[in-house]
């Protein structure tokens, strides 16, 4: 065990030096910092300006940059946990598949009767037909407007679920076609988030599904959780849709297919609106802040070919009428159409201040989340309790191991320097591995490091141990060591691996700072079996080889 | 003669069966008290555990926390409390609380437009108080994680007994989950004694120090189970009185070096971690203790397989204990 081959001598202390190497730009985390924006930057933008080009020279490129990512508890930042209502798309589905069903029955009349649509549950789509007793014939029109689902799980069923009973039909989604769907809204709602919070521009945001239908925000550097939820708490959800008429009352009746909404500026006022929309925000393709003659903020915004024809026909059909601009159920504005607007761009004008204006753009542009979102969880920490974590973190494990290293030196003399040695290189290795894979520090995670400084020396102390024991048996000294690592190994194997499961544990069921104390915690306990068994034998063999010693007093 | 620090002496012949009893009932008492104060006095669960809205305020001026209360009171936020925050390293200038609105029968947890009219009466209170941290929860998130903590608790202890009855016997297996239990119920106990803040940090330290301590416990064993291949009919109880004084020197100075680690930070690690290092400074010491005299009892008590070499029942005459035979 004492003979380590020059190529493992080698490797262990290039291992060594790899990990100084990776750790050294933590050293100047803010000039790296700014290095890697300033690329970053250059990269989005493809432009170099003069002040990016100064920050990206702050640190030379040859050097590793990668850091240490700083958890929202250090850095200050916001977090949300939203849970996406995926049984509004469910709703949306049924209203989308009543006017096509409704024509398909109509078709028959002369054999199933009246069709009406009755007033039914959400994601439910229940119809009266006059003729009960042709229920069966109503059923298999339905059924001829059922796909199959194409998913793995759902092969070989229908996305709808078609019941009859007397004279009522009920139409619903399979419960295949909603898992297909559930999983579809959630991806969508992740994609658009993510769009929105990449068009703000802020530094790595962790945006990532939980469950089935929950999405996790993590924005650092942002003021606010409110902040970041009217950024993408709102479903930004436009369309244009013929107005019917406008009135005071709230609870006007509107005749099937219309809506009644209120208007967003004007108090007390209600439009009634054709519910199927002309155009909506799926056919924008673009969308940017401006001003309108009067000076007021607005949003330009320009439909893509498709929309545009449509929009174009649309007007030039309805000139004199009113059109509605409809933003998230809320009436923007409804101007009347003076001419036909064929070019295929047009602006929203209303009581917005600029920041509204930028906002509604991003949102626009980003496109309308598929369904509502609720906050469950919502987290704001301030940069300046950050700042104090990260000094207060960093003081006590300063202290932690320069006690612990004093602790070594008084119990066992020059191997004690050897195990601090160890213990020391064991914190550097950790935050390099850490800055290598990009892996999130948090304050339980600097607790984590502090206690691993604690726990590094354990396998040390096992050897050393053993090594006083063997010595006291008399026997000769380079004997005892190598007797001592060998007979300490299975305890130290079985001790890290139950610690081991411990921190697996922790990293599956945990979620933010208790898996980042569990990453933190797991690369830990490999450093210091590494520092404890490689690295300090390695000092030992090259202190005995140089004093051949005849005698140790550990 | 080189000086060596050395809490423990090169040979102890420590009999720690000796009050097995004594340590037994300890042990047994302080299990069923931590139990019972638990039930009675219930624990302080944090908002991650009862959903809720904290809210950290920071002032560079003394402040009273009748004051904040009364600014408060108007607001009709229900179950309010607000409580100062002390440490060492704040200094003169820096004065902190944490006010905790509970969650509300209605709406769940506090509404954006209460929150701001809860900062807005702090600062007409304070004008120079600003809000470091607001963290809300949810109820139904809150009901989850307790959930899945308690899931994290027994999944790791059903690992961890598995992987020791892999590597050693079913008793070993048995003994190491009762000092976890031991050890988890302590620091629960601890926890609603005190009425300190146990929420999911408080949970990832209970997981650290039963990683620790079952760490502990196996570097016993696995020099226990050395010790029965060596002397093969020694008593068990004088073989695991052999292993406890052989490993005792490991098993302070593990102890110390991890207490002392852990005590820098609770002393200069910042409020903001101060339960999640009590927790493990105190999981560390209650290892430590349960190690000694809570899983060896539970083996020697159940009893356990004497020739670990071979299957041949002859072996079992061999003499001790001069007979030194290696591992197999």
């Amino acid at each position: 065990m004492l003979q380590i081959p020059a190529w493992k001598r080698v490797l262990i202390l290039g291992l060594i030096a790899l990990g100084l190497l990776y750790a050294v730009p933590n050293l100047f985390y803010n000039r790296v910092e700014q290095h890697n924006d300033a690329i970053a930057n250059m990269e989005r933008s493809g432009v170099e300006t003069p002040e990016d080009l100064a920050a990206k020279a702050g640190w030379p490129n040859w050097m590793p940059s990668g850091l240490v990512n700083l958890g929202l508890d250090l850095r200050g930042g916001a977090h949300l946990l939203g849970e996406v209502h995926v049984a509004d798309v469910y709703k949306a589905r049924m209203d989308s598949l009543w006017p096509e069903l409704r024509d398909a029955l109509v078709a028959q009349r002369e054999t199933i009767g009246a069709v009406r649509r009755v007033t039914a549950p959400d994601g439910q789509l229940i119809i009266e037909i006059g003729n009960a007793d042709q229920i069966a014939k109503a059923v298999e029109i339905a059924r001829g407007m059922a796909t199959p689902v194409t998913s793995i799980s759902g092969a070989g069923s229908t996305d709808l679920d078609i019941k009859g009973s007397g004279n009522r039909l009920t139409v619903q989604l399979s419960d295949a076609e909603k898992a297909a769907t559930d999983d579809r809204t959630v991806q969508q709602s992740l994609e658009i988030i993510r769009r929105r919070i990449d068009e703000v521009g802020t530094r790595e945001p962790t945006i990532m599904r939980q469950g089935a239908d929950r999405i996790l925000i993590q924005v650092p550097g942002i003021g606010s959780a409110e902040e970041l939820k009217q950024l993408i708490g709102t479903t930004a959800k436009l369309t244009f849709n013929p107005v019917v008429s406008r009135g005071t009352d709230a609870n006007a009746r509107p005749a099937a297919g219309q809506v009644v909404l209120p208007s967003l500026d004007e108090q007390g006022i209600y439009y009634t609106l054709e519910q199927n929309p002309v155009v909506t925000g799926e056919d924008l393709t673009d969308a940017r802040p401006s001003f309108d003659q009067n000076g007021q903020p607005s949003v330009d915004f320009r439909f893509g070919p498709a929309g545009a024809k449509r929009f174009g026909a649309y007007t030039s059909a309805n000139i004199g009428q009113p059109f509605a601009i409809v933003l998230d159920n809320q009436v923007i504005s409804a101007p009347v159409i003076r001419q036909a607007i064929t070019t295929g761009s047009g602006q929203i004008s209303g009581s917005m201040d600029v920041e509204g204006s930028t906002r509604l753009a991003v949102l626009l542009r980003a496109g309308a989340l598929p369904a509502e979102m609720t906050f469950l969880e919502e987290r704001t920490i301030g940069p300046e309790l950050g700042q104090d974590s990260i000094d207060a973190g960093r003081l006590s494990s300063i202290i932690a191991t320069g006690a612990v290293v004093a602790y070594m030196i008084a119990s066992y003399g020059l191997f004690g320097v050897f195990a601090s040695v160890a213990v020391i290189l064991n914190v550097i290795l950790i935050l390099s591995i850490m800055s290598m894979m990009g892996a999130t520090l948090t304050l339980p995670g600097i607790a984590g490091i502090v206690l691993t400084v604690g726990t590094a020396v354990d396998a040390n102390v096992i050897i050393y141990e053993r090594i006083r024991e063997e010595l006291r048996r008399g026997k000769r000294v380079a004997k005892a060591i190598d007797d001592g690592f060998n007979e300490a190994m299975s305890a130290i194997i079985d001790a890290n691996v139950t610690s081991f499961i411990a921190a697996m544990v922790m990293f599956f069921l945990g979620s933010g700072p208790v898996k980042g104390f569990a990453v933190t915690l797991t690369i830990g306990l490999v450093t210091s079996v590494f520092t404890a068994i490689f690295l300090t034998r390695l000092l030992i063999v090259f202190w005995l080889d140089l004093r051949k010693p005849k005698q140790l007093v550990l | 003669m080189a000086f060596r620090l050395k809490l423990v002496p090169d040979e102890t012949h420590i009999n720690f069966f000796q009050w097995q009893w004594l340590t037994f009932g300890v042990s047994a008492f302080a299990m069923v008290a931590s139990v019972v104060i638990t039930l009675v006095m219930g624990l302080n669960f944090g908002i991650d555990f009862k959903g809720g809205t904290t809210i950290r305020t920071e002032t560079t001026t003394a402040f009273e926390v009748g004051d904040y209360r009364e600014a408060l009171n108007n607001l009709n936020l229900g179950d309010v409390s607000i409580t100062e925050v002390f440490d060492p390293s704040f200094g003169a200038t820096k004065h902190v609380a944490m006010v905790r609105i509970g969650t509300t029968e209605e709406t769940g947890s506090v509404t954006p437009e209460q929150l701001n009219q809860v900062e807005a009466a702090l600062k007409t209170v304070d004008p120079n108080v600003s809000f470091a941290s607001v963290e809300s929860v949810g109820p139904k998130v809150s009901g989850e994680l307790i959930q899945t903590a308690v899931y994290a608790v027994v999944a790791a202890s059903l690992a961890i007994m598995f992987y020791i009855w892999l590597r050693f016997e079913w008793q070993f297996a048995i003994g190491a989950v009762v000092s976890i239990l031991h050890d988890v119920l302590l620091t629960v106990g601890l926890f609603s004694l005190f009425q300190l803040k146990f929420d999911l940090t408080t949970i990832a330290a209970l997981l650290t120090t039963l990683g620790f301590s079952v760490n502990d416990t196996v570097v016993v064993f696995d020099r226990l189970r050395e010790n029965l291949i060596k002397y093969k009919t020694m008593p068990l109880i004088d073989v695991m009185n052999l292993t406890c004084n052989e490993t005792l020197s490991r098993t302070i100075m593990t102890a110390v070096t991890t207490g002392i680690a852990l005590t820098a930070m609770l002393i200069f690690g910042g409020d903001v971690v101060r339960e999640f290092v009590i927790a493990m400074l105190w999981g560390v010491l209650v290892g430590c203790y349960s190690t000694i005299y809570v899983a060896k009892n539970i083996v020697l008590w159940l009893g356990v397989k004497r020739d670990w070499s071979k299957p041949d029942p002859k072996e079992k005459q061999d003499e001790i204990p001069a007979a030194f035979r290696d591992a197999p």
